[in-house]
């Protein structure tokens, strides 16, 4: 625990806040930055009413905001794939992932919502494509085995990227993190058996399955962002124990991790370049069309418009379920108001 | 709960299905080996992997009216599924995506096991059955097959076919026929669910604003017309009925309009004065919009024949 001079929480805000004198708002916000220093210190926890940076804050609600957009969206090319999945079994598989997703960006939306921007607002910087969300699902999910190299590469990728997240210094974003990893793993297995059974089926499945292979490689990879000499963001996510290892150091873990499971799968990575480096005992991949990357990141991949389209029009079709749902709940809250008045 | 799983279950829970080999009764004595957090009824245990399993040993097998009743309900369950599952990424907020999303894959669950059940007659898998069949043989009857509509038209059909569903499950959880038996009795839990969540939405829309009491009295317009072909016998329920392996279809009807009738009073709602359907889909005379369905789904499996996933 921090000592006793330092607070987590330097004042409650009240009304009257404005009304503190210079000295005192002084006083507390160096409190404030004393406690925050020691929580980065000691790689410890900060909670949503402790004192934080204005910076740690935007960076945090960036981000976590951004991670819950991905998964919604993510949501669509496998949803693409439930009403055709070829076996029942399959069927009840995915659309139980595809639920999970949407469980995964509600437990997000909550926990960026602790910093204190409502999931409403949020959304409709999704709708007016002022927040980001992961790149790789404005590809598209063109057959069946796609299904099995989301689940593995793009889960896999995902799973890389968060599992060092369950430590994050922000307390609701790593918290949030060890369920979503728990479940993520579940859907790396599943996406693995799908192409597993595929490279075991006939010529034709197996074909389907190399080609979807092929063709969610660049963009997993690229799911860990920019180079390090190209991440600008990094080091200061890094400082304040957010973000634990570089994106090539991620990335370059998850293609030895590839590496030997596609062997299994009796696949070939398209990538005559990957090799283990024996002097820095690290994975090392071929170039990457990063130009690409920043492409489908302006907006211009296969799926953008229709990503952004398809969320804009079921939110738009729900309206006047939201509106009911809200006005019936005041209309309840003020019968029981009126019940306990008379009472 | 302080009981162990095993002893947690009342005995007539248990007697319905002791004749599945996988997960039912036997677990006791086949020791705590056996036993797992997933496992906390054998209603709950059984899953469709069982009954294909059970069916496959030869420790359960429907004969030919048995069969025919399984392939109905199967058939409702995945027709309902496979509605159910377009809402996922497009419902009106994130819980809906959820709870639409679990509502479907209760009934997939419930169509898988069904099906399985249903094959084992004639050596057929639940995909032989679901990919495989042309729409004349499906026995879906037609409130299942119509299309989503809007969101209150998805809910007038939930609420219907929810409390259809638990009184025929309810009962059929007390069937002669030990698999039926176990299907319906892990089936009423989840169905009981799906009552509750369409009520709440009947109640919230027709009491929310305008708009949406409007648009809920017109999903039950839609829907309406359809109720009656779920409570009609015929010579299979009949036979069925006599042997207890099932009930008549009409010996439902006066609770779910009680039921049903309550909570519509409390949405001041009152049942639409409309003409019921012929139907015909327990005949395979389907409705127009069943082909499509099926088209959709079973595409991939039929281009592949034989393929395994």
């Amino acid at each position: 625990m921090a000592s006793q001079t330092l607070q987590s929480v330097p004042g409650e805000p009240t009304a009257a806040q404005h009304e503190l004198s210079l000295e005192e708002l002084a006083r507390r916000e160096a409190d404030g930055q004393a406690y925050f220093d020691k929580v980065m210190a000691d790689d410890s926890r900060i909670e949503p009413r402790d004192w934080m940076p204005p910076a740690y804050r935007k960076t945090l609600l960036r981000q976590i905001s951004q991670h819950a957009h991905s998964e919604i969206i993510g949501m669509q090319p496998e949803a693409n794939w439930i009403s055709r999945a070829p076996s029942l079994k399959r069927k009840a598989i995915l659309m139980a992932k595809v639920q999970d997703e949407a469980g995964h960006g509600l437990y997000l939306y909550s926990a960026a919502e602790t910093l204190g921007q409502p999931r409403d607002a949020m959304m409709q910087d999704l709708m007016d494509g002022k927040a980001k969300y992961s790149s790789i699902f404005n590809y598209p999910a063109r057959t069946w085995a796609d299904m099995g190299a989301i689940g593995w590469m793009v889960d896999g990728a995902a799973i890389a990227n968060q599992v060092p997240l369950c430590r994050a210094s922000f307390g609701p974003y790593g918290r949030a993190m060890v369920r979503v990893c728990k479940e993520e793993s579940f859907h790396q297995r599943q996406g693995f058996e799908i192409l597993l059974e595929l490279s075991h089926g006939t010529p034709e499945q197996k074909q389907m399955a190399q080609e979807a292979v092929n063709r969610w490689y660049a963009p997993a990879l690229m799911m860990f962002g920019p180079p390090d000499d190209d991440s600008p963001n990094s080091k200061q996510s890094m400082a304040w124990n957010i973000k634990r290892f570089s994106n090539d150091e991620l990335r370059n873990r998850f293609v030895g991790m590839m590496m030997e499971q596609v062997r299994v799968l009796e696949l070939t990575l398209p990538d005559k370049d990957i090799r283990f480096n024996e002097e820095t005992k690290k994975w090392e991949h071929g170039p990457l069309d990063w130009a690409e990357f920043h492409e489908v990141l302006a907006g211009r991949g296969p799926c953008n418009a229709q990503r952004l389209e398809r969320r804009r029009e079921a939110h738009d079709d729900g309206t006047w379920v939201r509106e009911a749902a809200a006005q019936y709940a005041a209309k309840q809250a003020k019968k029981q108001a009126e019940k306990e008045v008379a009472a | 709960m302080s009981t162990s799983p095993e002893t947690a279950v009342p005995a007539e829970e248990t007697a319905g299905h002791g004749d599945i080999s996988v997960g039912v009764k036997g677990s006791a004595n086949s020791g705590e080996a056996t036993a797992s957090a997933t496992r906390i009824t054998p209603g709950n245990a059984l899953r469709p992997e069982d009954i294909a399993l059970a069916v496959s040993r030869g420790t359960a097998k429907p004969g030919e009216d048995v069969a025919e009743f399984a392939l109905r309900l199967g058939d409702d369950a995945l027709v309902l599924a496979q509605r159910l599952g377009h809402w996922i990424s497009r419902a009106p907020e994130l819980e809906e995506d959820i709870a639409l999303g679990n509502i479907a894959l209760d009934q997939l669950g419930h169509a898988r096991s069904f099906l399985s059940y249903a094959g084992g007659f004639d050596g057929r898998s639940e995909d032989d059955l679901a990919y495989f069949r042309r729409e004349p043989e499906f026995r879906s009857v037609e409130i299942f097959e119509l299309p989503n509509g809007d969101f209150a038209v998805t809910i007038a059909r939930q609420f219907v076919v929810s409390y259809y569903q638990f009184e025929l499950y309810r009962r059929l959880a007390q069937s002669t026929d030990a698999t039926l038996a176990g299907i319906a009795a892990k089936a009423v839990k989840e169905v009981d669910y799906h009552r509750d969540h369409s009520a709440q939405w009947v109640l919230r829309l027709a009491q929310g604003t305008d708009e949406s009491r409007e648009k809920m009295i017109h999903g039950f317009k839609v829907i309406w017309p359809y109720v009656d072909e779920l409570f009609r016998d015929d010579e299979l329920t009949g036979r069925l009925s006599g042997s207890g392996a099932a009930v008549e279809p009409s010996s439902l009807r006066a609770d779910f309009d009680r039921l049903t009738g309550e909570v519509l009073a409390e949405a001041e709602l009152e049942v639409p004065r409309v003409q019921p359907a012929p139907g015909g889909g327990r005949k395979g005379l389907h409705s127009e919009h069943l082909g499509y369905l099926l088209a959709e789904m079973q595409v991939l499996a039929r281009e592949y024949p034989g393929a395994s996933w």
